[in-house]
């Protein structure tokens, strides 16, 4: 530290090495910059323009014609079977952002605001976090003993006697697809919301309150404002999770539901390669419409 | 708010994080407890018995698939994934603390491989390999398709960071003749360690669990999280719970051993 207080002010003392070492500098940021731009050129944006150019070949059930035909943006999108599946998907996404962001905004905020030492705070982020982390697929099974129809739940409800029979709806029904898919990515709501939430300096709420404003003004007219950009960017990855899913849609709706991901997902299994990627093409537009839509919203370049 | 008492909103709060616990937990205590089940046990409670049976069932060639194949396959390209993140995200971090020609842009397209549903990095990759000619393969189509899911995170979580860093430090270790490897090597990194180590752990554990950018190029071989999948299907016994303890285990080993890390090295640069 003590170092630090001898240095006087920037130094335009060095002219010509100041130049040289500008110069090393910039080539040194191409060079630190290029393992990144390999890796998304190679495995990204190659690959997006491939299913560009793809989503207007031809095909027979053998291979892929390299061509130039609507027909397969024509049969998606003049499938009455394609826009209900665009619905449904999308009645995913609103439920499960609105169960999301309720439950995330809560939990951050019980952590952020009501947690009063660090290390507990430290804590119960990570008790939050740490189911994340294991694998997407075991969380959805352990769902199957506790909504199953001799699961837990049907156990339960059969023992206090409030059911007959066991209710069919809980597993293997939209139910069981949305209350997995918020199972599964709370934590991208809780996560930015919490990290915003800690940001906000304390002798605001301190002002307000010294203003007058009671606990619920404060809420509403300094919280939740600055909460703005954190809910943003967990409405981003709900958002665009639930677009992609296909595999919570499968096992927890038992194959009665469909969403977008997952019928891709049929037509890769019976190689229409061209027919996947023109509904790859149409999910990726609109999602990438649905981001700018946030993000003209809200502000989020400020939290980086 | 700290030495007041209790308000009825943290009570009510309080409550609401324990249902979410619950939520979080419950179904995967569920699933812990149920591995246990006797050999005559079924899918759901009750428990008919208590025994190590399924767990035994595991390491058995013929009962689960590739098991252990799978799974080491999934850790090397776990540890690979993790390696590549951490030294990728750290350079990129590090040039974009400069202004350089393509920095918007690259960072757009860092943020686009957040938002860009996974399925069409399967397909695209999948159909890319197919149009070249090279055979898909864990090692590679499925490394990179995972580094598209992890390194923005690294990114994002590095850019975050130097966001925050103060230039003096470096400035300071300069002027007292420092060379910029040894800048780099005692200053600035022993600082930025924890973090590194944090984003190691998340490319990992992503790459770990990764199921959708696995699905079209992986290859032949499969992945743990495609092997528990195809179990999914086919598997009618708890010996898919018992799978589900151990990779669930696993990745607290994981997650535990991480934090430890991160732990000593903050007592490491206290005492330092």
């Amino acid at each position: 530290m003590a170092i630090a207080v001898e240095q006087p002010a920037a130094s335009p003392a060095r002219p010509a090495g100041a130049r040289l070492v500008s110069v090393l500098g910039r080539l040194a940021a191409y060079l630190q910059a290029a393992p990144l731009a390999l890796i998304l050129g190679v495995f990204l944006l190659a690959p997006i323009l491939m299913i560009v150019a793809v989503s207007f070949w031809d095909y027979d059930f053998a291979r892929l014609y390299p061509d130039f035909v609507l027909t397969n943006y024509a049969e998606t999108l003049g499938s009455w079977v394609t826009w209900r599946t665009y619905l449904n998907t999308l009645k995913y996404a609103a439920i499960v952002w609105a169960l999301t962001l309720f439950i995330g905004f809560w939990v951050a905020y019980f952590i952020a605001f009501h947690v009063r030492t660090a290390t507990m705070q430290t804590v119960l982020f990570l008790v939050c976090t740490v189911p994340f982390l294991t694998s997407n697929i075991i969380r959805m099974i352990s769902w199957i003993p506790v909504l199953g129809r001799n699961g837990l739940v049907n156990a339960t409800l059969i023992e206090m006697g409030l059911v007959s029979a066991p209710v069919e709806w809980l597993l293997y029904s939209d139910f069981a697809v949305v209350l997995a898919m918020v199972h599964l990515y709370t934590l991208f709501m809780v996560t930015p919301i919490f990290n915003t939430l800690m940001r906000i300096d304390r002798a605001l709420i301190e002002a307000a309150r010294d203003a007058g404003a009671n606990g619920c003004q404060v809420l509403w007219n300094v919280v939740l404002p600055l909460a703005k950009p954190g809910m943003a960017i967990g409405t981003i990855f709900v958002v665009t999770l639930v677009m992609a899913d296909f595999i919570t849609v499968q096992v927890m709706s038992g194959g009665q539901s469909a969403s977008v991901a997952l019928m891709m997902r049929n037509q890769m299994s019976l190689l229409q390669y061209p027919a996947a990627a023109a509904n790859a093409v149409v999910l990726l537009v609109l999602v990438l419409l649905m981001v700018a839509g946030i993000l003209r919203v809200v502000d989020i370049r400020k939290e980086l | 708010m700290a030495g007041e008492r209790r308000s009825v909103t943290f009570w009510i709060l309080a409550v609401f994080f324990g249902l979410f616990l619950v939520f979080l937990y419950g179904p995967l205590s569920a699933i812990l407890i149920l591995s246990f089940q006797g050999p005559s046990g079924g899918l759901t409670f009750p428990l008919n018995g208590v025994s190590l049976h399924w767990f035994r069932n595991l390491t058995e060639q013929q009962a689960v698939g590739d098991f252990g194949g799978s799974f080491r396959r999934s850790f090397t390209l776990g540890l690979m994934v993790m390696v590549v993140t951490v030294v990728v995200s750290l350079l990129a971090g590090l040039a974009f603390r400069r202004r350089f020609v393509g920095a918007t842009p690259l960072f757009y397209l860092a943020v686009a491989s957040l938002v860009v549903p996974s399925i069409i990095i399967s397909l695209g990759i999948g159909v890319m390999f197919q149009q070249v000619g090279i055979r898909p393969s864990w090692y590679g189509s499925a490394f990179g398709a995972h580094l598209t899911w992890t390194l923005p995170f690294g990114v994002l979580i590095m850019f975050a960071v130097f966001n925050r860093f103060s230039p003096a430090y470096e400035e300071a270790a300069r002027d007292l003749g420092a060379s910029p490897w040894q800048t780099f090597r005692h200053v600035l990194l022993p600082m930025i360690a924890p973090m590194l180590v944090g984003v190691g752990l998340f490319g990992f554990t992503l790459s770990y669990d990764e199921f959708a950018r696995s699905l079209m190029t992986a290859g032949t071989y499969n992945t743990l999280p495609l092997e528990i999948y195809g179990m999914t299907t086919n598997v009618t016994t708890p010996v898919l719970y018992a799978l589900g303890t151990v990779t669930t285990l696993f990745s607290f080993l994981v997650i535990s051993l991480t934090l430890g890390i991160i732990v000593w090295l903050g007592r490491r640069r206290a005492r330092g």
